[in-house]
């Protein structure tokens, strides 16, 4: 069986406009909202609270949740119903974190059983104070940065061989970082300024290869994060794993794409480089999208089976993989092909 | 006759002991006993991360010092005017003159050699010497501080009772603790928040506790308050009391402290037990106090305060005050620990119900199950004899990462699930990307065996480079991350070798070993 002919031939590259404006569309959506919203939405993971999963056996309202939690001074919480409809589970949410030391749980049941007629059982509780909040934010951070930072070392010692000129671009990049530090900078813009570094550096160096995937990555994220914000989805530790991952996975297709350039280039010297990565494109298009869509059969069954707890991560990943696959077609390669000069 | 080569006897041996470490998770007693271990999220209980208030430590470091100064300037008769607490850890020593400045140097000097002069005063005749503890000094107080109340919550939890358990420093003044299947979180957390400072201190019943419950207590003295609860409502309330600050013998003196029950009332008490020094002072207070009521002070809280009867040799004394069985048994262990140096605050909290635990499992595995289904029907559509090996190589791969767990000792969370459901869909990749190109070389016109080999070496490279950046992204995370997203980290990591295994090994070995020896065979691809 076979979804694409192996004598396919699109004009991706001519496409190229098209998928620009697309892209830089998504990335000022995504800008957009994430400025409306004051920065990404963070959950009490980054922003410190607490978190109290109940469960009843019958069907309670959430306006007699709100009244039994009132009574015990919890009444900016917000209550949300969990799970499948009917399960009577609900999710209540404060932004302080409350001290649940003494009789934390006990006084919650009480309040709710006294409200709402029925005994819940509390299934989870999670509280972050705000100063582990803090740490927990600058740590996913500062993930983010370091994975960047060493894709980077490896995207572009390993497509132009330049082992050195990788290393100084990174070297460039934790001076960056380091410079920037010393200066009690936030971490959000020592990173955007890492980048930029090196950016300028793959440009500079000549780069090219590099210079088309790290774009594409930043490009991923970014559209990633922006999907969250404009859908008011929280972030979370889980949602950093997933970003890291989708860091590290959109690049296979990127990779696939690019090695393929370089193996054309190498057979046929006379073909315009245009020609080449259009026709690299077509070749490996079905792997492209082969891939992908095993990726997304099992996260499409996570995300419906897997349940509440594990649901954003699910989407998280779906979108970097969509992003991702498309991100390798229409940006990537177009970045390569303006980086190429003869 | 096929031959037995290297590759294949290597590929049997790690499929083997695969299954081996996979063994004893589902059946159990199964050698080599090494479980893959389920995390909180998962087998439900608490996680906790409790800040050791190590500025408390040093300031009752000081308030024992000022303590200790009054008593060696009073035992060597020297006159001082007031030796003060400052509020940055420093002590003020006052004296009348040049004379008396001159006596307290060396006893500062020989008693007090921890602490260094900072700074000496003169205001017309008097003089003011300025003690401060060293910056080595305050650290190490922090330090033994934080070991002492990791040790002191270890002892607590393993008289509690928990298997288990997983106490760790975390940072510099941090301590985390994991008490995996734990069902009384709220005792737990009594149990290891409690600083457990006792005290006895006398009850100062010259004074007038309403007055000065509402002005302030006499000096010398505070208010602290003994909480009662109506034993028909269940109604509390509080009874102040005005207590000397002063103390007299603290928990330090115990030597074990243990539940009893009054034969009189039938109600539980603790009786505590002293070491021989604590003794002689207990039967020396009770001598010099008889008719004085004695309270029997833990953080801060009365709990009973007694008119002393008699003199009370041997040691032993009784804390009583309305306790459930329950109550009393988590007090006696708590006495038994010893107190925390410094008060603990709980600043991370993560507890998971054994019954959400349970519905993660469940749903975890149900859609690993699917997805993983959808995928092998999916291959065998697209790939026909070829996918049945991708399919192979996708169940070995499985079997790899849970032998892998087992064999580490990693811990299985939530977010794992989903690192193992990810890597399901990424280990076929490497085999599409294989298939593809071997599918590429027979149209070029090669033979079967040809474009086997060449798709391989080909494919190789690229597979080897997609994998290596999501296995840095794995590796980053496990530097980072925490609990259920290290977990998360671990599948993956396992997932990603794995996979680069069952794809460049695996799935090669078995097309050759389908072609070999045939000229003419044919590719289902």
């Amino acid at each position: 069986m076979q979804f694409i002919k192996p004598d396919i031939n699109i004009d991706f590259t001519g496409k190229r406009v098209k998928g620009f404006i697309f892209s830089i569309s998504l990335i000022i959506i995504s800008l957009v909202s994430l400025l409306f919203h004051g920065g990404p939405n963070y959950g009490i993971d980054f922003a410190g609270g607490t978190l109290i999963q109940v469960k009843f056996t019958q069907s309670v309202s959430v306006e007699n949740i709100r009244n039994g939690l009132s009574t015990i001074g919890l009444e900016n919480s917000s209550v949300q119903n969990f799970g499948k409809h009917g399960e009577n589970e609900f999710l209540i949410r404060t932004s302080t974190p409350e001290m649940t030391g003494e009789g934390f749980s006990q006084s919650i049941k009480e309040s709710l059983n006294s409200s709402t007629g029925f005994e819940p059982e509390i299934r989870r509780i999670e509280m972050v104070g705000p100063q582990v909040g803090q740490d927990l934010r600058k740590q996913a951070l500062l993930a983010i940065f370091y994975s960047l930072l060493f894709i980077t070392i490896y995207i572009s010692g390993r497509f132009e061989m330049k082992w050195t000129l990788s290393g100084i671009t990174a070297g460039a990049m934790m001076s960056a970082v380091y410079f920037l530090s010393a200066f009690n900078v936030s971490i959000p813009f020592v990173i955007t300024a890492a980048l930029a570094v090196s950016l300028v550096l793959f440009w500079y160096l000549n780069l090219k290869y590099a210079m088309g995937a790290i774009v594409a990555l930043i490009h991923d994220i970014f559209i990633t994060i922006g999907i969250f914000s404009i859908f008011g989805m929280e972030f979370s530790l889980p949602i950093i794993a997933a970003l890291l991952t989708i860091i590290g996975y959109s690049l296979n297709d990127t990779i696939i794409v690019f090695d393929r350039i370089r193996e054309n280039t190498t057979h046929s010297r006379k073909l315009s480089m245009e020609k080449i990565i259009n026709r690299s494109i077509n070749e490996t298009l079905s792997r492209t999208i082969l891939t992908s869509l095993t990726t997304l059969i099992v996260l499409f069954s996570l995300f419906f089976l897997g349940g509440d707890i594990i649901h954003d991560f699910a989407f998280a990943m779906i979108t970097g993989v969509m992003i991702g696959t498309y991100s390798s077609i229409f940006v990537a390669s177009p970045i390569l092909l303006l980086t190429s000069r003869e | 006759m096929k031959k037995i080569t290297w590759r294949g006897m290597s590929i049997a041996t790690v499929i083997l002991v695969a299954l081996i470490y996979v063994l004893p998770t589902l059946a159990n007693n199964c050698w080599p006993h090494k479980k893959i271990n389920l995390g909180l999220d998962l087998q439900g209980g608490m996680h906790l991360v409790l800040e050791v208030q190590t500025e408390k430590a040093v300031e009752t470091t000081i308030e024992r010092t000022i303590h200790e100064i009054k008593q060696e300037l009073r035992k060597k008769n020297i006159k001082h005017l007031g030796v003060s607490h400052n509020s940055d850890n420093s002590i003020s020593i006052q004296v009348q003159n040049q004379a008396d400045l001159e006596s307290v140097n060396p006893v500062i000097a020989d008693e007090f050699g921890n602490f260094e002069v900072s700074s000496t005063q003169k205001q017309g005749e008097k003089r003011t010497v300025v003690l401060k503890l060293p910056h080595a000094e305050v650290v190490n107080i922090k330090k033994m501080a934080t070991d002492q109340a990791l040790e002191t919550i270890r002892n607590r939890i393993d008289a509690f009772g928990v298997s288990e358990p997983d106490i760790r420093l975390q940072g510099e003044n941090r301590i985390q603790v994991q008490l995996p299947g734990i069902q009384e979180t709220q005792r737990a957390k009594e149990l290891i928040g409690r600083t457990a400072r006792l005290n006895f201190q006398l009850v100062d019943e010259t004074g007038d506790v309403k007055s000065a419950e509402t002005s302030s207590p006499p000096p010398g003295d505070e208010i602290l308050y003994q909480i009662q609860e109506d034993p028909v409502t269940g109604a509390t309330s509080k009874v102040p009391y005005l207590i000397q600050k002063r103390v007299l013998l603290d928990g330090s003196s115990l030597t074990d402290a243990k539940v009893m029950i009054d034969s009189q009332f039938n109600e539980p008490y603790v009786s505590i037990e002293f070491d021989r020094k604590g003794a002689r002072i207990f039967e020396q207070i009770t001598g010099e106090n008889i008719k004085k009521r004695l309270a029997i002070v833990l953080d801060k809280t009365v709990y009973s305060a007694p008119v002393i009867q008699d003199r009370i040799a041997g040691g032993q004394a009784r804390i009583t005050g309305n306790f459930t069985t329950e109550e009393a048994r988590d007090l006696a262990i708590v006495l038994r620990a010893g107190a925390l140096p410094a008060p603990v605050n709980i600043i991370e909290e993560r507890t998971v119900g054994p019954t959400l635990g349970a519905d993660s499992i469940r749903m975890g595995l149900l859609s690993m199950v699917a997805g993983g289904i959808l995928v092998i029907i999916f291959m065998v559509i697209y790939y026909k004899g070829a996918g049945v090996i991708a399919d192979i190589a996708l169940l070995v791969n499985i079997l790899l990462i849970g032998g892998g767990l087992a064999a580490f000792q990693a811990t299985l969370t939530l977010p794992g699930i989903a690192g193992i459901i990810l890597t399901i869909g990424m280990a076929v990749d490497a085999n599409v990307i294989i298939f593809e190109r071997i599918r590429e070389e027979l149209a070029s016109g090669k033979t079967p065996a040809a474009s086997i080999n060449a798709g391989f070496d080909r494919a190789a490279l690229t597979i080897l480079d997609a994998n290596v950046t999501t296995l840095i992204a794995a590796v980053v995370l496990f530097q980072f991350g925490t609990g259920p997203v290290k977990g998360f980290a671990v599948t993956l990591g396992l997932g990603i070798v794995a996979s680069l295994f069952t794809a460049l090994v695996l799935s090669k070995s078995i097309f050759q070993s389908m072609v070999s020896g045939k000229k003419t065979a044919t590719l289902s691809i």
